[in-house]
């Protein structure tokens, strides 16, 4: 496979930095910009993690009492920004994808390399502009989703920033994801077939579907909300024959799917590491990839469950009731699959596994709420409660993060060539997923017993139930701590780890770790079962068995 | 093949007579293998694969064990605030369905995986791969099929309790304002508007910003800033916003319902149990949105007839206003 990439031949006068300071350059290899991705997007995870800690101190007493109301405002609405736009969507998508999708498909780069540096490059400024917006003019204070005319009547600078922020990242994301399409279905090594893909590069072209057809709505919705804001136009403020519950559906006409955007990349990977750890074929492919598109379409047309309270008509009620829930369905395919994927196996309980069977029990508990969310009756009660914030850090959180982590620990021997020490990777994952639920799991009972979202204040009844939960999110900041020393000293100090130390079969595994600048010396590797592992029912694994084996199975 | 799916359809405990009774070879491999590396004594034991109880009656204990066992946390465990209108039972009845289906499918699941992480660990010496099992047809088809029955029936369900609850009440143009055509806009409206009750409506009007809700008995010309609504008579507001989006919310009434600017909103309920309850604004509205607090007082009709003959026949009109200005 071939294909035309200009700047990077190895001529001795290079083109690119090739040291560490490729990475803060305009690189156009595509694991640069994936590891790009996901070390700016760790920074900005550390940067929500503290903002983060700053709502659940906050939230320790029933008084406003740690900051201004105002800067609670600004904060929790950095927060939702920063860890949406900022963290889990640039590195599920853009961090593993970029690292990924051209091994999986047998190419040497994206389809579109500078497009690809465009991209990445955006953000940084972004997320700068968004940060430092709350130093010098306030940050915007409407919460992420910016609902008007509370949008409009907030301090509009910091307000503007914000939308300006999000329109660059929202812009980044549409470059990735129309480069994700076009490498995934474009540039496939010849004879590869789109059915012997791996299922990430499935969840990837699902999800840059859903990217392409959803964000720009968002766009639109937000300049015209700039207008409302900096020329005083009308179109979602009342007093001037506006209309609010109309920003509603184009919002959540995004930024429902974008709860998709964030967790099938998230679904992809852990496809991609319980076959290896499990040493199994993955269970299903063909419903997997069907039950991915399903929930593409599906994602599409439940955006009004957001808006139950917001006076829609009934008939509106009980169809996207109905389509909410039905989503249940695919995703309840993929998680058997995943189980009957790990039944049967020689499952190493390493980190990467730990931290994707975290992300199993957190999920299931959020796709439960999930379901009950999507029941009309009951979301009347539990809307803008705390129960809706457990049920979305359940999703995000237990599911998107947890994925995240089980991928470093699965793929840092790849990025770095050197392996990361698993006792402090059980660590970490034992006090990530203490501390996560038990921050957010009393959450529930907070929400279904009066107390709503977004506050800085509220009822002393809740007073332990708060403390009990900000304890939890004090674990969490300290779980990173063994992560960060972990990556640091593993990266100058760990075992080398080889080309291929999980013995797996999908095509990163075989080139050099790290890998060369084109991906492979010579001719890229035809990988038509990635999933290949395991010995057929009823025959033996030769290598692996002793003669006790062989005499008492009657071989 | 034939392990896969009896194995997995055992924990769902149905197709239970699909499963093989007997351990099939390949898991009598599995288990020998390890042993040979791990401790060859254990050989010597009786082989508890060899004698075992059959898989079927397993899967069947089991699945009962697990649907009692979320029937009880279903029916035992309350995690609601008291219920104190005609709604909430009804809401609390849905409650206890969802959260007996929840119980026993985040059980099962996490039981399931718990048992296979412990179960097919690679013990220490051990090689090889598990069992190269790429799928399994039926079982997709019985996954697909049981959730998406469930989730038909749980939809079914909610829509017969929102109904219950009035939701699908059509809502009416507003005729009595005298405003021509204007819509109203609503959520839930008692069931009881439509019945004989109907006549005996309480209307109140309510008005909310930043960061107060402000009630006004249109009949008595009475505003104050706590609500107050006799027990067991419905009660309906009709709700504007003066500045943002705030939301009307009494987690013991089960209601909330969205004010938006610019749309007159109308909710109602009956209140069925006297007491105090927090009135909560549950959309976010500024920096005093936590503050943004009242109370609903729901008393008996004799109580609630003294307060209101109180306030709105002897009220002159300064103490209208202390009370609209506190």
């Amino acid at each position: 496979m071939t294909i035309s990439l200009p700047p990077e031949t190895s001529s001795p006068p290079r083109l690119q930095p090739s040291g560490w300071l490729r990475y803060f350059s305009f690189s156009v290899d595509h694991k640069v910009i994936g590891l790009q991705y996901l070390v700016c997007g760790f920074v900005f995870y550390l940067i929500g993690g503290a903002l983060a800690g700053a709502i659940r101190t906050e939230l320790t007493s029933p008084v406003s009492d740690f900051m201004a109301r105002d800067v609670y405002n600004q904060v929790l609405t950095l927060h939702g920004t920063v860890m949406i736009f900022l963290w889990i969507v640039p590195v599920v998508n853009g961090a593993f994808g970029n690292y990924l999708i051209p091994f999986y498909v047998g190419a040497r780069d994206m389809a579109f390399p500078r497009l690809n540096a465009v991209a990445f490059w955006l953000i940084p400024p972004a997320g700068l502009m968004l940060i430092t917006s709350y130093f010098l003019t306030g940050a915007a204070q409407s919460g992420w989703t910016a609902y008007p005319p509370l949008s409009i009547t907030t301090p509009a600078t910091g307000q503007i920033i914000w939308i300006l922020s999000v329109l660059l990242l929202g812009g980044s994301s549409i470059f990735g994801g129309i480069n994700f399409i076009a490498t995934i279905l474009k540039l496939r090594r010849p004879g590869l077939k789109l059915m012997q893909l791996p299922m990430y590069c499935w969840a990837m072209l699902g999800t840059s579907i859903l990217v392409v057809l959803s964000t720009p709505v968002l766009a639109g919705t937000l300049v015209l909300l700039s207008f409302d804001i900096v020329a005083h136009t009308g179109f979602f403020n009342p007093t001037l024959g506006g209309n609010v519950v109309v920003y509603q559906h184009l919002f959540w006409f995004y930024s429902h799917p974008a709860v998709y955007i964030m967790v099938l990349p998230a679904f992809g990977l852990v496809s991609e590491i319980l076959p290896v750890h499990a040493r199994k074929p993955l269970f299903g492919y063909v419903t997997m990839v069907y039950s991915i598109m399903a929930i593409v379409v599906l994602g599409l047309i439940v955006w009004a469950h957001h808006m139950f309270t917001s006076g829609t008509p009934p008939w509106m009620r009980l169809f996207f009731t109905i389509a909410t829930a039905f989503i249940a369905v695919p995703t309840g395919i993929k998680f058997f699959n995943w189980l009957a994927t790990l039944w049967g196996g020689r499952i190493s309980l390493n980190s990467a596994m730990l931290f994707s069977c975290g992300f199993i029990v957190n999920f299931v508990l959020g796709g439960i709420t999930g379901v009950a969310l999507a029941q009309v009756p009951f979301d009347i009660h539990v809307h803008d409660t705390y129960f809706v914030v457990a049920h979305f850090h359940y999703i995000v959180f237990g599911g998107s993060v947890f994925v995240i982590f089980a991928s470093v620990y699965h793929w840092y021997p790849k990025f770095t060539g050197r392996m990361l020490n698993e006792d402090l990777g059980r660590l970490h994952c034992a006090l990530t997923f203490i501390g996560f639920n038990l921050c957010f799991g009393p959450q529930h009972w907070l929400g279904l017993n009066g107390m709503p979202r977004r506050v800085a204040e509220y009822d002393p009844q809740f007073t332990l139930i708060n403390q009990i939960s900000s304890v939890g999110a004090l674990l969490m900041a300290i779980s990173t701590l063994p992560f960060l020393w972990n990556v640091i000293h593993s990266a100058l100090n760990g075992p080398v780890a080889g080309d291929n130390p999980w013995k797996a079969l999908t095509p990163e595994w075989l080139t050099s770790s790290p890998p060369p600048v084109e991906n492979w010396i010579g001719e890229a590797p035809l990988v038509e079962e990635p999933y290949g592992y395991g010995v057929p029912p009823g025959e033996l694994d030769l290598s692996a068995a002793s003669g006790r084996d062989l005499w008492s199975s009657g071989k | 093949m034939q392990k896969m799916t009896s194995c997995c359809v055992d924990v769902c405990n149905t197709n239970a007579e699909k499963s093989s009774p007997f351990p099939d070879r390949n898991k009598a491999l599995t288990i020998t293998s390890w042993r040979t590396a791990a401790s060859p004594i254990r050989c010597l034991k009786p082989g508890i694969d060899q004698v075992q109880i059959p898989s079927a009656i397993l899967t069947l204990v089991i699945g009962m064990a697990l649907a009692l066992g979320g029937l009880w946390i279903g029916q035992n465990i309350n995690l609601l605030p008291i219920d104190a209108s005609a709604n909430a039972p009804i809401y609390d009845e849905l409650f206890k369905v969802l959260f007996t289906i929840g119980s026993i499918l985040f059980v099962g699941i996490v039981g399931l995986l718990v048992f296979s992480l412990i179960r097919f660990r690679r013990r220490s010496g051990q090689l090889g791969d598990g069992l190269a099992i790429e799928g399994n047809l039926p079982l997709e088809i019985f996954w697909t099929a049981v959730p998406a029955v469930v989730v038909l029936f749980v939809g079914l369900y909610s829509y017969d309790i929102y109904d219950r609850m009035g939701g699908m009440v059509p809502l009416a143009h507003d005729h009595m304002g005298g405003a021509h055509e204007e819509q109203i806009w609503g959520g839930i409206s008692s069931g009881s508007i439509e019945s004989a009750a109907a006549t005996n409506v309480l209307p109140v009007e309510v008005t909310a910003m930043q960061f107060a809700f402000l009630f006004h008995y249109p009949e008595g010309d009475i505003t104050s800033g706590e609500l107050h609504v006799p027990a067991d008579r419905p009660i309906t507001l009709r709700m504007e916003a003066k500045d943002v989006i705030h939301a009307f919310w009494v987690p013991e009434f089960r209601l909330k319902q969205d004010i938006i600017p610019g749309q007159p909103t109308q909710l109602s309920f009956t209140p069925t149990r006297t007491g105090r309850y927090p009135i909560v604004c549950a959309e976010l509205c500024g920096p005093y949105h936590g503050g943004m607090r009242s109370t609903v007082v729901v008393e008996s009709p004799e109580d609630w007839d003294s307060w209101y003959g109180q306030n709105a026949k002897a009220a002159p009109e300064e103490e209208t206003l202390t009370i609209a200005n506190a």
